[in-house]
């Protein structure tokens, strides 16, 4: 009998089903408050096989759409996923970042087709709102996460999760952590801010223009797909994205002084 | 004279954000920023409009410069866009 567990990010339902008990157990715990109690949405079956049945350990990620399926592959994955039915199928070993990978490809393609995407950034909650704090690996995104106050809800420290809705933009938490190793809150809140972060020996706050921004903003986010009709979808959104929400450089100090910017 | 004829290559996605057109190479996703100059001229890329004659247009008006060393200028652009590969240049017009 397999075991099976929901997870609900951005409002985007994922079960994953295994026989695998120890793997959805692991699961559980890691994808803690975003664990739902229903088999609705996307459906994947995963078997767990030993790592070198699974393919070249060094192969680097591929996603492409073959005959109605994405097709997902990594040196420790092999996936593939039906949009149409919502089913799919992952081949990986009993470790949890393959069907993390799975899950994030999985949520950018279906964020692709509706204005949204996964941004790399840390993100957060404050007075009812969310801000963006984006940076390629280095710029300051754990460490800006690390200093927020307590009033501060944190949305990640790594992967945001931006969604278009009818009244503009909002950011959701996510499990996906960076280097803190801790998980979002299961939350969302309007975005106001879009931040890009800068280590600097001061803490300074400088308007970007919108063709920047959005310049910026197609650097960071993740997209994984070889898709030339998404990728203009993705490009448009990230436009409309910039067009609308202000965006800042943020040169900053490791102090917590920093947040009073922000919030 | 020849005349040169420009267009965007199929392959792009484009949009006008503030004064700048940002572009983007959807095959490797390289993505250009281009002054409110190149822009001008850009927005006026259609294939079928003679380059000399976007420039007069849209550059020498607009920014109130030579007619002449803007068309220099906007010769050396296209010519960057092409090597670049998402602009075509052509001695004729470029059917869409």
């Amino acid at each position: 009998m397999t075991a099976h567990l929901t997870v609900a990010i951005g409002g985007l339902l994922i079960s994953i089903h295994s026989d695998n008990r120890e793997f959805i157990a692991m699961l559980e715990q890691r994808y803690g408050n975003f664990v739902r109690q229903t088999q609705a949405g996307i459906r994947l079956e995963v078997e767990i096989v030993e790592p070198r049945a699974v393919g070249d350990p060094e192969e680097d990620l591929h996603v492409n759409f073959e005959s109605g399926c994405w097709m997902m592959r990594r040196g420790d994955f092999l996936a593939c996923w039906d949009p149409a039915s919502g089913r799919g199928a992952v081949r990986q070993s009993a470790y949890p970042y393959a069907i993390d990978s799975v899950m994030r490809i999985i949520h950018s393609l279906m964020l692709a087709r509706s204005g949204g995407f996964l941004l790399h950034a840390a993100s957060a909650m404050c007075g009812g709102h969310a801000v963006l704090l984006s940076g390629v690996s280095g710029a300051g995104k754990t460490t800006i996460a690390r200093l927020a106050p307590p009033e501060v809800t944190l949305l990640s420290d790594e992967i945001s999760y931006v969604r278009r809705g009818a009244n503009g933009y909002m950011a959701f938490g996510t499990p996906f952590a960076g280097e803190l190793g801790v998980s979002g809150e299961d939350v969302s809140a309007p975005l106001s801010a879009l931040y890009f972060l800068a280590k600097a020996p001061h803490n300074q706050l400088r308007p970007i223009a919108p063709a920047a921004a959005a310049r910026m903003l197609l650097r960071n986010i993740l997209f994984f797909a070889a898709d030339p009709i998404l990728v203009q979808e993705l490009f448009r959104s990230a436009c409309q994205f910039a067009a609308r929400v202000p965006a800042h450089e943020l040169c900053f100090r490791p102090d917590a002084e920093v947040w009073r910017l922000i919030a | 004279m020849s005349e040169l004829y420009v267009r965007p290559i199929r392959d792009i996605a484009a949009r006008m954000l503030g004064e700048e057109v940002i572009v983007m190479a959807v095959r490797d996703s390289r993505v250009f920023s281009l002054n409110p100059t190149a822009s001008a001229i850009w927005s006026g890329a259609d294939g079928v409009t003679p380059l000399r004659e976007i420039v007069a247009r849209r550059v020498a008006c607009e920014f109130e410069v030579d007619a002449d060393a803007a068309y220099q200028d906007a010769v050396a652009l296209v010519e960057e866009l092409a090597r670049e590969g998402i602009l075509q240049i052509s001695d004729g017009p470029i059917p869409e």
